[in-house]
């Protein structure tokens, strides 16, 4: 019987295990994975950018609805930092040992806007009350906080009954943004962040008694509990760097 | 506590997307499936790979797309004005526009097979016996090609239930409206409410099996006795 007794693995099981290690492999030291809330997308990149720049550290940022993140952290996704939408599910994570204890913050605190790519559309609440539209886009509130401040707010409006067979319901706050962006939806509750750097279409901010704050909490998550980078990227979360660019983007600083 | 109302109307919904697309595949599909299977034309494969396209491209890219097209100013926002709407998306017929072109290629590539198997005899044929052109497709070619219009149709309805990139992008999530089964799994995953996840998710399995083990044995029978 033919037996092969060379110890050395071949270059093929070298080539291999190096292409699974890319894959698979823990972050290296220097490099943090971040799972943000969608609202947040374009502050993460810019914040990101100055980190870089600051640190020499890398981050990579996966951008999804904040129960969507959840759901992913909780069956073992690879984030090491959690920038959510809501206090629930950064708290939820320590409470199932998913995150440090302690490492919890409020990094930003968010606002809604009744938004519409037309002109002239939206005048106010009495937009809400005409109810001169086909389709209001709302993120889902079961999965975003942002959709659930607008129910909130419609609620406390007395409005929702009116609206609700209108409603759509985006996946998370950027596709509500792009149902209304695209006119498909003429009204929308979008977040503040997704409008305040550009002009045009109508708006009214939601004023902030007809809904709950919508404080927005990082945590570390275990995953990243060893890695310094994750520790230097909430540190400069805080720091002032990054609040000039959450207040350009029309968001609370939350300190 | 599961609710069932909830879930029952994303079933009967899936199942009105499917049928309702399968039917409009079977009319508009069939004659395409009959040009490509029988012109000589130097377009023939252009429109084959534009019939096939759906096979190879993201859901995203057909959403993205028709998520435009659909609304206000797109063609869709033409046809929904007609009768006083202004957007096709978010709307059941937006999702069957969405579903058509999505399974087209499971629809259409069995009956072009169908009909190329059955070769030029069959229908020459029929002419010898002065059947008109019109009379032999009906009579002959449509008959002789049953198989693969049962797999097209079989493989469209399945396929349509499978969808879920095209539908999330375009639908809006709106019950029993286009809140389709898939699009219901995926939200109850998302929030963590599994119990019906798995229900749902189950049923698929369950239904996704016993369509392609029914369709093996059909075609198993229609090797050895014909239809």
């Amino acid at each position: 019987m033919y037996k092969k007794t060379s110890k050395a693995p071949s270059r093929a099981v070298i080539a291999l295990v190096a292409g699974l290690s890319l894959i698979n492999g823990p972050a290296r030291a220097g490099e943090v994975m971040v799972g943000v809330a969608t609202n947040f997308t374009g502050a993460a990149r810019e914040i990101g950018e100055l980190f870089e720049k600051a640190t020499g550290h890398e981050v990579v940022f996966s951008f999804a609805s904040t129960g969507t993140l959840f759901t992913q952290i909780s069956q073992g996704a690879p984030f090491e930092v959690f920038l959510a939408a809501d206090r629930k599910r950064p708290q939820k994570a320590v409470d199932e040992g998913l995150a440090v204890a302690g490492s919890r913050f409020t990094y930003a605190t968010g606002k809604i806007v009744l938004y519409s790519a037309y002109e002239g559309l939206v005048e106010g609440e009495a937009t809400l009350r005409d109810g001169r539209f086909t389709r209001i886009a709302i993120a889902n509130p079961a999965t975003a906080p942002y959709g659930a401040a607008a129910v909130a707010a419609l609620d406390k409006l007395g409005v929702y009954e009116a609206v609700e067979s209108r409603l759509v319901r985006g996946n998370n706050i950027a596709q509500t943004y792009q149902f209304v962006e695209t006119g498909n939806a003429e009204v929308g509750f979008v977040a503040l962040s997704q409008i305040a750097r550009r002009d045009g279409g109508s708006r009214w901010l939601i004023p902030a008694d007809l809904y709950p704050i919508i404080a927005q909490d990082a945590v570390l998550l275990e995953e990243g509990a060893e890695n310094p980078a994750a520790r230097a990227f909430l540190e400069f979360l805080r720091g002032p760097q990054a609040a000039k660019v959450k207040t350009s983007f029309g968001y609370g600083t939350g300190n | 506590m599961v609710e069932m109302d909830e879930i029952w109307s994303a079933v009967r919904l899936t199942l009105a997307l499917a049928t309702i697309t399968t039917l409009c595949l079977l009319v508009i599909g069939t004659p395409i499936a009959w040009w490509l299977a029988r012109s000589r034309s130097r377009w023939r494969e252009l429109v084959a790979t534009l019939v096939a396209l759906p096979l190879v491209l993201p859901p995203t890219v057909l959403g993205f797309y028709l998520l435009v097209a659909l609304g206000p100013d797109g063609p869709g926002g033409f046809i929904a004005g007609l009768y006083g709407g202004r957007s096709l998306a978010f709307t059941f017929e937006g999702l069957v526009i969405g579903s058509v072109l999505y399974s087209m290629p499971f629809v259409v590539q069995p009956i072009r097979n169908a009909f190329e198997a059955l070769g030029d005899r069959p229908l020459e044929a029929a002419a010898t016996l002065r059947a008109s052109p019109w009379a032999a497709f009906w009579t002959v070619a449509i008959p002789l090609a049953r198989p693969g219009f049962l797999t097209g149709a079989v493989l469209g309805f399945a396929h349509t239930v499978g969808e879920f990139g095209v539908i999330l992008m375009i639908g809006g999530n709106i019950p029993g409206e286009t809140r389709v089964l898939s699009v219901a799994i995926y939200d109850y995953v998302e929030s963590l409410q599994w119990k019906e996840a798995h229900l749902l998710a189950g049923g698929m399995l369950v239904f996704s099996f016993i369509v392609i083990f029914t369709m093996f044995l059909l075609e198993k029978r229609v090797a050895r006795v014909g239809l």
